[in-house]
């Protein structure tokens, strides 16, 4: 929701600020243009407020409260950028930093520096294991405790169409809340697990292709940190071949059936590398079907020599 | 309503907006033969027996008229030909309707109870309806339904095709109809046609050409000897393949202009690679909510491929008329200075969100649902007239010698002919299969993916068996997305209507055999 | 809903199991529509636990075939079942112990107990490193594993011995653990338990049955005065009890102090319906047993305040929610719950009022965060136990986003006493801030480990020396008092006054009354690694200061306590600063709120590790 000049008076940071009824601090925030960070937050999700990063300071409360679910009330003063809160989001970052493969995550880097997170500061990151899977709400094993447990792990790929990197994977739910019941009701995928053992999975962590899954790729097109990613791009990531700076983004409509979604085509060297929809779009609220996600390869099948390798202009 | 659709898997981000509106409490019916997965998020499911959907709505309407739920006053204002209507529904009385349609007099009820009484309803319908020898007449019984309960003209209500393909509408609002010129204007209104003549400076003919099916017969007749094909593979997705692909042989020149060399193509005297237009040309289509949207170019189309403005342009100036190669935008200007209803649609306007149409001038914001001047007081324009339509039972029917009714549709990860989706690796794709219920499974003696011969009285194909619960006996399920492995079309009947052109893709009578 | 079913069938026993809570089948097989989906979800954990009690876990043909019944989705299935402590996901040995370790029983021996068990059982569970994508875990030979505290720290060390039958699983929970009695009960033997040392100094209120009267005779109660709470509350209706609730100053036992007028006011004016009564009685903090008590020897007076509460709140159903590891309460309230039922005390019309009430019991399957209440809610809902962010509070969006009056087992009993004899007579005892009594789990290294109900403002030093002091002339180290989201006070603090007020001063908490004693013997270090071991073992895994910061958290004590830090000691200890203040800013619920402040306490009072650099 957008936040727009309506009936609710509130301070942030000193300042007045006027939002409509049902809106956000973060909202306010942004009416307020104070750059407010967050991860598990998307304009098409229900807020889950589980990443905690954008905690702001509300006179009264005792503890820090997330910008991104709590409405606004009149009179409230708050304050996004105190100690406290400086504090709060700084560990945040480490704590995601020192567990999870933020590399993919954009604004991760720069946010480090605003706060002066060092995630280092609790040991290098644990090497990988795959024992996630098997763990027993309830039961851990403390390892060396000189190395920060983390989630490093091999890469899930189980299909051709998309892979599941869950060392990347830092539990925002968004996925979830995709494949579930914010868009695709698929219900594919669940959070298993408890604790720091908590994880994206299937029933039984099995494959994707046995499980309910169908490919909608709504949970790729929601991820924040590359943890879901094509196939496509992650191949050409491994191959070192992948570069932003090649790439050209193109809005078109989707060629299969009448409900006219909107693709967002990523193209490099004249090869489409990743589809995605806005997620202010009428039509699909960001969401789209394995066709209009996955489906496009027929276009470059027609090219073995991909074509001339120039982005149009 | 949903009608004939399996918007869960045909229309899959459509029904994301069925599933919210469930959510926060819709009810959803779904009228289908088959227990699909659309069916299977539905308040009430109504297994109707394939082509008895006329004596459904009919039985429906016979409901709401009992109970005195219809809306008497919308009637009186804004309709026509009810009393011819109502007397036809005296034939309808719910045993009738119970045995041909197979569907529990109690759903039947509730379903005509809560349609009428909810302050907003909608029906929607896809293929289920159109394919059929009687498709107009389908249609015509849901519309109805809609006038009979003033679920028409009124945000959230209304009656509302799903559309198959990405630009189906668009190319009927541009005049790609045998009796239409751009903006649904009829060819055969001498002051219309003019508008486009001083425009193109040159004669329109001024009589409605043939639709498709139409078209095929005088290909039959040798009426039709040439035949240029823009986007289409007839030769895998026309009922009755073997008459189709006779017919298309027969022709004397064939031109097809198309993204890959589909089997069309291959037959073809002439190939016109094309650019794929949603992604390497500039343009518009159109989507099932009217709303126009462009597409753009994000890639160079392969080797000799042209985009298809280039290709007409480059065939007209080998034909002695120069089109002088209009850019996309120019071309859609000039469609706009002729068609009304897209006048307000500029390239500017359209850029994020698009606009639904009639968008008669710039300050216009589109058309949200048509037929709102049925409610205005006084009404505008003509009144909406009820049509009294009568079951009629699919062509092909089955017997002792054909005992399965085959009805066929498409799968959530491909589409049509498989043309483009065959090309991605979906992981949920295992190819052509003739779905049969465990029941019947049992009594051919067959198993999960044992292949069988499949027979009608037009031809003979080998698939797979799948085991679908969601079947009932006799009742069998093909797609006809694997053309090149299973012709399904081999099997299909090209009964036809006579009005709409389309197939009886939807039922046709065949046998299976153990192999 | 379109489900993909898992593809294994169940076995008969399974399929057993779960029709013994959904009942048979449709004729039909058919899958339950949406609307009924959402209804049964609430049968989830009810289901998997019959799995877990009668075959012994949850296979993938078990967990299959109750999503199918459930029309839930295979992967919301596992997720949830994958959440609890006490269901295995991997075949299991049909007997099985739980073994506490946590804080009471690790001070009274368990560490020694865990070798022989070791030696003579074989090893404990561990989580097998390995399963295969879409298989069940691999089994596990192991008959026994550790545990979080099971609620028994007066007669630590503590067991629970489950057995899974298909004709009703067994469990029995018992103190004084031994090698031996383990392996008796893992045996079928039943093992006699012990009964708990109950004392009070002033009037007996809380306690005024418990111990006394078969638990087990609603005559015995009734011969008590059971029930005369309700009758009362009839004749001054529903606002009455509102005004006595709210002018006895109660607040809420389970540690959040909450006043419980207020609460009961608020669902009773709340427009949206139906309203809800839930009793926590998941009592899961480490050190406290205080509920358990009631439960087991008084649980007629639980349920005559549940319909109190249900009747003050316009409510007309409550939910019990008791943790899992508590076999012998669950056993009391069921009995208590068909005799109530007969003699119309529960169901339609009690006592002619015309007012209907009932109960449901539902039971916790290890999972110490459904105590926060939103968590519970969650629990019963059938989803896994995540608290959800305040508010909206439970008062207006509550169990299955209703109005909802959630009270703690002993807040509960503490408002009969107070409906029945009017706030006035309540306030008789206690502080003008904290009228009424307490109950206190007096545990650790004391003469008479047990439960103290004592007035408010009663001194520390005083409840002591009611249990006893300290025995073996060991001289007092250190109190940890409120559990382990509570803090450690010193020796020098025992004039510290046990109110709300008093608690507040010392910069303490009362929490949910444990006063958990250790005397100069204790090794402070290890005891608090148990309790970050605990925290990281309990946090649900929503949010990122929690999940990841119980892990930081042990891995920190870790380095310090095996000397292998990362930077100074005094680094060590800034950091250790930042995460608590960001666990206890940031966190969404009281348990990463509340982690780091019993570690806290004791790195400000004490020096429980060396100060050695690397």
């Amino acid at each position: 929701m957008s936040a727009q000049p309506g009936d609710i008076e509130l301070q942030v940071d000193g300042r007045t600020v006027r939002v409509t009824s049902g809106a956000t601090l973060l909202d306010a925030c942004r009416a307020a243009a104070i750059d407010t960070p967050t991860f598990c937050w998307a304009e098409n999700l229900t807020p889950v407020n589980v990443c905690r990063i954008c905690v702001v300071e509300l006179a009264g409360a005792r503890t820090l409260v997330p910008a991104c679910s709590r409405k606004a009330e009149a009179g409230m003063q708050v304050l996004t950028d105190s100690a406290r809160v400086r504090t709060s989001r700084k560990l945040v970052l480490e704590l995601l930093g020192s567990s999870v493969d933020m590399s993919l995550a954009s604004d991760f880097a720069p946010l480090c520096k605003r706060y002066g997170a060092q995630p280092e500061r609790f040991g290098p990151r644990d090497t990988p294991s795959d024992h996630r899977d098997a763990s027993h709400a309830g039961h851990h094993e403390l390892g060396n405790a000189d190395k920060a447990a983390s989630m490093a792990q091999s890469v899930k790929i189980d299909n051709d169409l998309f892979v599941r990197d869950y060392s990347r994977c830092m539990l925002c739910y968004k996925c979830v809340e995709a494949c579930g019941s914010d868009a695709q009701h698929t219900f594919a995928i669940g959070v298993a697990g408890r604790g720091f053992d908590a994880r994206i999975s299937t029933e039984l962590d099995t494959p994707l292709s046995d499980s309910a899954c169908v490919f909608c790729g709504n949970c790729v097109g929601a991820c924040p940190t590359g943890a879901l990613m094509f196939k496509s791009e992650h191949d050409l990531r491994a191959a070192g071949e992948w570069d932003e700076s090649k790439q050209s983004v193109t809005d078109t409509i989707c060629p299969y059936c009448g409900v006219g979604c909107t693709l967002t085509l990523r193209v490099q060297a004249n090869r489409i590398v990743r589809v995605t929809s806005p997620s202010d779009n009428s039509v699909t609220a960001g969401h789209l079907c394995v066709k209009g996600r996955f489906g496009t390869a027929f276009v470059a099948d027609r090219a073995p020599d991909s074509g001339t390798g120039q982005p149009p202009t | 309503m949903l009608w004939g659709s399996n918007a869960r898997e045909t229309h899959p981000i459509f029904f994301h907006h069925v599933l919210k509106a469930v959510k926060r409490g819709a009810k959803l019916y779904v009228v289908d033969p088959r227990r699909t997965t659309t069916a299977d998020w539905a308040t009430g499911w109504l297994p109707v027996e394939v082509g008895a959907d006329i004596s459904l709505s009919n039985g429906i309407a016979r409901c709401i008229l009992e109970e005195g739920l219809e809306h008497k006053a919308f009637i009186a204002r804004a309709t026509t030909g009810f009393e011819a209507y109502r007397a036809s529904l005296e034939r309808y009385d719910l045993a009738r309707v119970c045995r041909e349609t197979c569907v529990d007099e109690s759903l039947i009820r509730r379903l005509a109870r809560e349609y009428a009484r909810a302050p907003r309803a909608m029906i929607c319908w896809t293929l289920g309806i159109t394919e059929h020898h009687n498709a107009v007449d389908n249609v015509l019984s849901l519309i109805n339904l809609g006038l009979l309960t003033g679920h028409v003209g009124r945000y959230g209500s209304g009656l509302n095709p799903l559309r198959g393909q990405n630009n189906v509408q668009g190319g009927g609002d541009s005049g790609a109809l045998p009796h239409k010129l751009p903006g649904f204007q009829d060819v055969e209104n001498d002051a219309l046609r003019a508008n486009f003549e001083r425009v193109w400076k040159c004669k329109i003919p001024p009589r409605k050409g043939w639709h498709l099916t139409e078209m095929f017969e005088a290909m039959g007749r040798k009426e039709l000897t040439a035949l240029y094909v823009v986007g289409e593979n007839p030769a895998q997705s026309e009922a009755d393949a073997t008459h189709a692909l006779e017919r298309l042989a027969g022709l004397e020149c064939l031109i097809v202009q198309d993204i890959v060399l589909t089997k069309t193509a291959a037959m073809a005297d002439v190939v016109f690679p094309a650019s794929a237009s949603f992604c390497e040309a500039e343009g518009t289509v159109t989507n099932s909510e009217r709303r126009v949207q462009r597409v753009r170019k994000a890639l160079q189309p392969p080797g000799q491929a042209r985009d298809d403005i280039q290709i007409l342009c480059d065939l007209s100036l080998r034909l002695g008329f120069d089109l002088r190669l209009p850019s996309a935008k120019a071309a859609w200007d000039e469609m706009r200075s002729l068609s009304p209803m897209h006048r307000g649609m500029s390239y500017e306007r359209l850029d994020k969100k698009g606009l639904q149409w009639p968008c008669p001038d710039e300050q216009h914001p589109g058309t949200q649902f048509l037929h709102a001047r049925l409610w205005a007081d006084p009404i505008e324009g003509p009144t909406a007239p009820f049509h009294a339509v009568e079951h009629s039972p699919p062509v092909d029917l089955v017997d002792r010698e054909f005992p399965l009714r085959l009805t066929t549709g498409r799968r959530l990860d491909s589409f049509n002919t498989g043309v483009q989706s065959s090309a991605f690796a979906s992981p949920m794709r295992r190819g052509e299969t003739i779905d049969l219920c465990p029941h019947d499974a049992h009594s051919l003696g067959v198993m999960e993916g044992e292949p069988v011969r499949v027979i009608s009285r037009r031809g003979r194909v080998v698939a797979p068996v799948r085991l679908d619960p969601g079947l009932k006996p006799g009742l069998v399920f093909m797609t006809f997305h694997f053309p090149d492995e299973v012709d399904v079309n081999l099997l299909t009947i090209d009964a036809t209507d006579p009005r709409s052109g389309t197939a009886e893709f939807k039922a046709a009578a065949v046998r299976v055999e153990k192999l | 809903m379109d489900l993909r079913p898992i593809p294994v069938d169940p076995s008969d026993e399974e399929r057993r199991a779960v029709d013994s809570v959904l009942g048979a089948p449709p004729a039909d097989r058919a899958q339950p529509a949406p609307e009924t989906a959402r209804v049964l979800r609430t049968q989830l954990l009810p289901t998997l636990l019959a799995l877990q009690n009668r075959v012994g876990w949850v296979s993938p043909g078990g967990l299959g075939y109750a999503c199918s019944r459930l029309g839930l989705p295979p992967a919301e299935g596992y997720a949830v079942a994958s959440f609890y402590a006490l269901i295995s996901l991997g075949e299991r040995e049909r007997s099985f112990a739980h073994v506490c370790d946590d804080i009471a029983c690790q001070v009274a021996g368990a560490p020694a107990l865990c070798a022989q068990l070791e030696r003579e059982l074989g090893p404990a569970f561990q989580p097998s490193h390995r399963a295969e994508p879409g298989q069940a875990r691999p089994p596990s030979k192991a008959h026994w594993g550790h545990s979080p505290c099971l609620g028994l720290c007066e007669q630590a060390p503590a067991a629970l011995v489950t057995s899974a039958r298909t004709d009703g699983p067994r469990a029995q929970a018992f103190g004084s653990a031994s090698c031996a009695s383990i392996w008796r009960a893992l045996a079928g033997d039943e093992i006699q338990p012990r009964p708990v040392h109950l004392d009070s100094s002033g009037p007996r209120r809380l306690l005024a049955r418990a111990g006394r009267i078969d638990p087990t005779s609603i005559d015995a109660y009734l011969a008590q005065g059971g029930f005369a709470a309700l009758r009362r509350a009839f004749e001054i209706g529903a606002e009455g009890v509102q005004r006595e609730i709210t002018a006895s100053k109660l607040v809420g036992r389970g540690g959040a102090a909450f006043p419980t007028g207020r609460k009961w006011e608020a669902v009773a004016r709340a427009a949206a319906e139906p309203h809800f009564v839930v009793c926590n009685a998941d009592e899961s903090e480490p050190g406290t047993f205080k509920d358990r008590v009631l439960l087991e020897a008084d649980p007629f007076a639980v349920l005559e305040a549940m319909v109190v509460a249900g009747f003050a709140t316009k409510a007309g159903r409550g939910y019990l929610y008791l943790r899992g590891e508590y076999p012998r309460a669950a056993a009391h309230l069921e009995l208590a719950l068909v005799k109530a039922r007969e003699r119309g005390y529960l169901g339609r019309n009690i006592l002619d009022r015309g007012f209907d009430f009932d109960i449901e019991l539902r039971r916790g399957a290890g999972a110490y965060i459904c105590g926060e209440e939103t968590a519970l809610f969650a629990s019963i809902e059938g989803y896994r136990g995540e608290p959800r962010t305040k508010p909206p509070f439970p008062v207006e969006s509550g169990l299955f986003g209703k109005p909802t009056a959630v009270n703690n087992v002993e807040t509960l009993v503490a408002a009969l006493d107070i409906v029945r004899d009017g706030a006035a007579a309540y306030a008789a005892v206690g502080t003008a801030g904290s009228p009424g009594t307490k109950l206190f789990c007096v545990s650790g290294n004391i003469a008479r480990p047990g439960v103290y109900e004592v007035p408010f403002g009663t001194k520390l030093r005083a409840l002591l020396g009611l249990a006893g002091g300290i025995p073996g002339g060991r001289k007092l180290q250190a109190i940890l008092l409120g559990g382990a989201a509570g803090s450690f006070v010193g020796a020098n603090q025992l004039d510290l006054e046990l109110s709300f007020e008093g608690a507040r001063q010392a910069s303490a908490t009362l929490g949910s009354g444990v006063v958990f004693v250790l005397d100069d013997s204790v090794e402070l270090a290890p005891l608090l690694q148990r309790i970050a071991a605990f925290f990281r073992d309990e946090s649900c895994g929503q949010c990122v200061p929690c999940r990841v910061g119980t892990v930081r958290q042990e891995e920190l004590l870790g380095r310090l306590t095996r000397g292998i830090s990362l930077g100074s000691f005094e680094q060590e200890g800034n950091l250790f600063a930042e995460l608590s203040q960001a666990m206890r800013d940031a966190s969404i619920c009281g348990l990463g709120q509340t982690a780091s402040s019993a570690i806290e306490s004791a790195l400000k009072l004490f020096q429980p590790f060396s100060r050695k650099t690397p």
